[in-house]
């Protein structure tokens, strides 16, 4: 059990982490709004969720401009993906052990 | 957290995955009408064509023009019937019509098929109408299995299917028009039907 429980990681540990990661694992990028609209989140919460996830480099941000619009986009990172099905093989296995 | 929760996590993850990646209103029915409208053109095409002075498709330029009217019609039928349909169902289950996944699926829908009808077109240019009906089933399947990846997973097997029947019937000259039927009237219906009952009704 102590193994299992050692790979559920604590930087997923939130609703909106794990929303975010998931998207990011089955598209190339997604935009801000695009998070918002899918997690139904508000702008402050996936701001500081998405920070969180930048901070431990599990996703990066890239910042632009279309035409006078400011637009960010977020990428899950090698080993951001790598985490993250570790995560949830982790989930798996702890749910089929109760 | 208890293992129901983690539970509930597993399954919102694969919503998510699913929802922001695929678009996932594709009508069921529009499928079926489609099938529909192909056989309705096909049966009037081959009335057409055995009640013609020669019964002879190919060398008849009156006939010939109203065969590809008619093929046109059922094509522009298909398409505004499914995106009626397809709009009304994703307004019914509150999802937005025109965006990133939408516009994915559509271009990779679109690539294989431009690329046929032009192949097919150039083709007919010089003469050559015998694999018509063959490069149309395989372009269009092909289409439809590229796809695939960006709507319900089902769309790949009736891909399949098409691009197997393509194939046959360009093996099998002279019976094109028959897979013809096959393929976009019989099978179209099928899938659709079966689409119609795991998506729709629900």
């Amino acid at each position: 059990m102590k193994n299992i429980i050692l790979n559920i990681n604590k930087a997923f540990d939130h609703r909106i982490r794990l929303g975010i990661m998931s998207v990011l694992m089955v598209n190339e990028y997604a935009e801000f709004t695009t998070l918002k609209e899918l997690l139904g989140a508000t702008d402050g919460n996936l701001a500081s969720h998405t920070k969180a996830l930048e901070k431990v480099d599990f996703i990066r941000v890239e910042k632009q401009f279309i035409g006078r619009k400011p637009n960010t986009r977020y990428y899950a990172t090698e080993l951001g993906k790598q985490e993250f099905k570790k995560h949830i093989d982790a989930l798996e296995k702890l749910i089929k052990n109760t | 957290m208890s293992s129901e929760e983690y539970l509930k996590d597993i399954s919102e993850i694969k919503n998510l995955m699913n929802r922001s990646s695929r678009f996932i209103s594709l009508s069921g029915l529009s499928g079926i009408l489609a099938g529909i409208y192909a056989l309705i053109g096909a049966a009037y095409a081959y009335w057409l064509v055995n009640n013609s002075s020669n019964g002879y498709l190919l060398l008849d330029g009156k006939v010939f023009r109203i065969v590809i009217f008619v093929l046109l019609l059922v094509g522009f039928l298909s398409i505004a019937t499914a995106i009626f349909l397809t709009t009304r169902k994703a307004k019914k289950n509150g999802e937005k019509i025109w965006d990133a996944t939408t516009r994915r699926l559509l271009l990779n829908f679109l690539i294989p098929l431009v690329a046929g009808a032009i192949y097919i077109i150039i083709i007919l240019g010089h003469q050559k109408y015998g694999q018509t009906g063959a490069l149309m089933l395989l372009f269009y399947g092909l289409a439809l299995i590229n796809a695939s990846k960006y709507t319900v997973g089902d769309i790949r097997y009736l891909g399949y299917t098409e691009v197997v029947l393509g194939l046959l019937a360009a093996m099998l000259p002279g019976y094109g028009f028959w897979f013809w039927v096959i393929g976009f009237g019989v099978m179209h219906i099928v899938y659709g039907t079966v689409m119609y009952f795991k998506y729709d009704r629900k």
